[in-house]
């Protein structure tokens, strides 16, 4: 691994971003990532966090139409709520602060924590927990459905609602719906490594893959000898669409665990799409990379968003030109400028 | 760890019952802030020690970090007793628990920091305690993590040893040996958890996978009785 030792890896790459961002605050000791010009006046602050290993996610999502802070934890660990107090303080404009919280245990806890502590600061905090991998079922013998790819989607959509000025309630809204509609599969060709344990988290054998494998490496359904590409697609797209009925035209993003290579990604990309034109489902914009990823894992996933409730998610600048774009927007912009200027 | 070493030997609170005692009194004089400073300083030597067991535990049903993480909780810990050296066992156990929380992270931050915040609290402000009243303390601590966990006993998480560990420790008449009766039943408690199957936390995503391994927070829990024994005796 390339580290100094493993207890500072947080930190280190923490330092490295300060230095190499000079758009964002970045507390090295606090472990806390600020968009460089927070607070904006007038805009609700959007802050996340969640253990580190995940990388861009979180703190490479912090700038101008998506998240004003981001917490890092220790990797794999979710951070604690003195960060997140203290990222709400740095960027609440007064419009209030919205949590986006992926649904593990830890992370849960800790954000209600910093939720209550913010609030007697006098922050209004708002929380959307995210939870789209559909490969744990969704019940009472566990923790529920795990928080994976849709916060990309979550945090960007999200994001640029805030950045247009909709009030928290309608970005939590936003946020809310968006996750709702949102429904993630992956696949594990080799398992990851933490700096803690110095090796593999857990036993994946060569020629074998693991099929809706956890984004840190937690065990999915289960485990089958090496498929190919197309036959990953075609288990990946079926998983999500037999949880997932779209009716318009989704977002996909085909996301990399952090090991495997472009030049195989967009080959599967390929597939995926392959596979969603034969079950008959268009996609209205697609991305592919490594977003949300597992160290050093190699694999993939797959993430659907049905619903695409705005025009920003769909051309992806900040401010839509057209009056609809692409085939996902439900409204105009003068009309949501002129219900902030009311509203807010 | 420093701060480990130097709780045991520097005590603040000048009352003592036995100079052979050691610093934190028989049980039957009560516990003193210099007791549960030892107990603490014990547990982060012990979870120091078994750091690597309770991680490779975890890496079976979980994410590989819970030694790394409770290690970094109990450090701190033992920094911060050892340069504020609260004086009643109550505030030791609250500045313990605030420490953990604002310091581990991941689910077993908010829990252990619950457990012992909660406890604290639960002592108020009384300079020595009875092993009763820690015992019940407890009782109450643990009852805070598993509202906070909505979790219950059986569900395979720390819960299934500490709630036999304080119930042995409330139930225990001063004469018999209560802290060997809590840590023989919160061991017991722990290595039950090898049969069950996980429903919260992480390795809850296992299902019927988890079933025959120990649970790390369980394990971790028993390390908590297990040097309550030591520094007693």
């Amino acid at each position: 691994m390339l580290i100094n030792v493993p207890d500072t890896v947080v930190t280190d790459a923490l330092r490295g971003m300060a230095a190499t961002h000079p758009e964002l605050t970045v507390d090295v000791e606090g472990r806390v990532i600020v968009r460089r010009d927070a607070p904006v006046a007038g805009k609700v602050a959007l802050v996340s966090g969640g253990g580190s290993g995940h990388e861009p996610l979180h703190g490479g999502f912090v700038g101008t139409g998506m998240l004003d802070a981001a917490c890092p934890g220790e990797v794999f660990t979710s951070p604690v709520p003195d960060q997140m107090v203290k990222a709400a303080a740095a960027v609440d404009s007064g419009q209030g602060v919205l949590f986006m919280v992926k649904n593990y245990t830890g992370d849960v806890l800790n954000f209600d924590m910093a939720m209550e502590l913010a609030e007697d600061e006098g922050v209004r905090v708002a929380k959307v927990l995210v939870d789209d991998e559909i490969a744990v079922t969704d019940s009472t013998h566990t923790a529920g459905r795990r928080g994976t790819g849709a916060t990309l989607f979550v945090e960007k959509i999200a994001g640029a609602a805030a950045e247009e000025g909709a009030p928290l309630e309608r970005v939590e809204g936003i946020a809310r719906q968006v996750n709702a509609s949102s429904r993630s599969f992956g696949v594990a060709l080799s398992a990851c490594s933490t700096p803690a344990k110095g090796g593999p988290t857990f036993a994946l054998p060569n020629g074998e893959l693991e099929l809706g494998v956890g984004i840190h490496g937690e065990p999915g359904r289960e485990r089958r000898p090496m498929m190919t590409s197309g036959e990953i697609a075609d288990f990946s797209v079926d998983a999500v669409l037999a949880d997932l009925r779209p009716t318009n035209p989704v977002l996909l993003l085909v996301g990399g665990a952090g090991a495997t290579p472009l030049l195989e990604l967009y080959g599967f990309a390929a597939e995926v799409h392959r596979v969603l034109a034969e079950r008959g489902v268009p996609v209205l914009r697609s991305l592919v990379g490594n977003y949300v990823t597992s160290l050093d894992m190699a694999g993939c996933a797959v993430t659907l968003c049905a619903r695409p409730t705005r025009s920003c998610c769909a051309c992806g600048t900040r401010r839509c030109a057209r009056p609809r774009c692409g085939g996902g927007c439900s409204s105009r912009p003068r009309q949501r400028r002129r219900r902030a200027a009311t509203g807010g | 760890m420093s701060g480990t070493a130097s709780a045991s030997n520097s005590d603040p609170v000048p009352a003592r019952a036995h100079p052979d005692a050691g610093s934190g009194g028989s049980p039957d004089e009560g516990l003193d802030a210099a007791f549960f400073l030892r107990w603490l300083a014990a547990v982060a030597a012990a979870v120091g020690r078994e750091a690597d067991r309770l991680t490779a535990l975890d890496a079976a049903i979980g994410d590989a970090d819970h030694g790394s993480n409770l290690r970094r909780g109990f450090t701190a810990v033992a920094t911060a007793l050892d340069a504020d050296r609260p004086g009643t066992p109550g505030a030791v156990l609250a500045l313990a628990g605030r420490q953990l929380i604002s310091t581990v992270g991941g689910a077993s931050g908010p829990l252990y920091g619950t457990l012992l915040r909660r406890t604290g609290k639960e002592l108020g402000d009384a300079r020595r305690v009875s092993v009763a009243e820690l015992g019940a303390a407890l009782r109450a601590g643990v009852a805070a993590v598993a509202q906070l966990g909505g979790s219950a006993a059986g569900d395979k998480t720390m819960l299934d040893a500490l709630m036999p560990g304080a119930d042995a420790l409330g139930a225990s008449d001063a004469a018999g040996d209560p802290f060997g009766a809590a840590r023989a039943a919160a061991e017991e408690g722990a290595r039950a958890t090898e049969a069950l199957r996980a429903r919260k936390g992480r390795a809850s995503y296992l299902g019927e996978r988890s079933v025959g391994h120990l649970d790390r927070g369980a394990s971790s829990s028993a390390l908590l009785f297990a040097t309550l024994a030591e520094v007693a005796r």
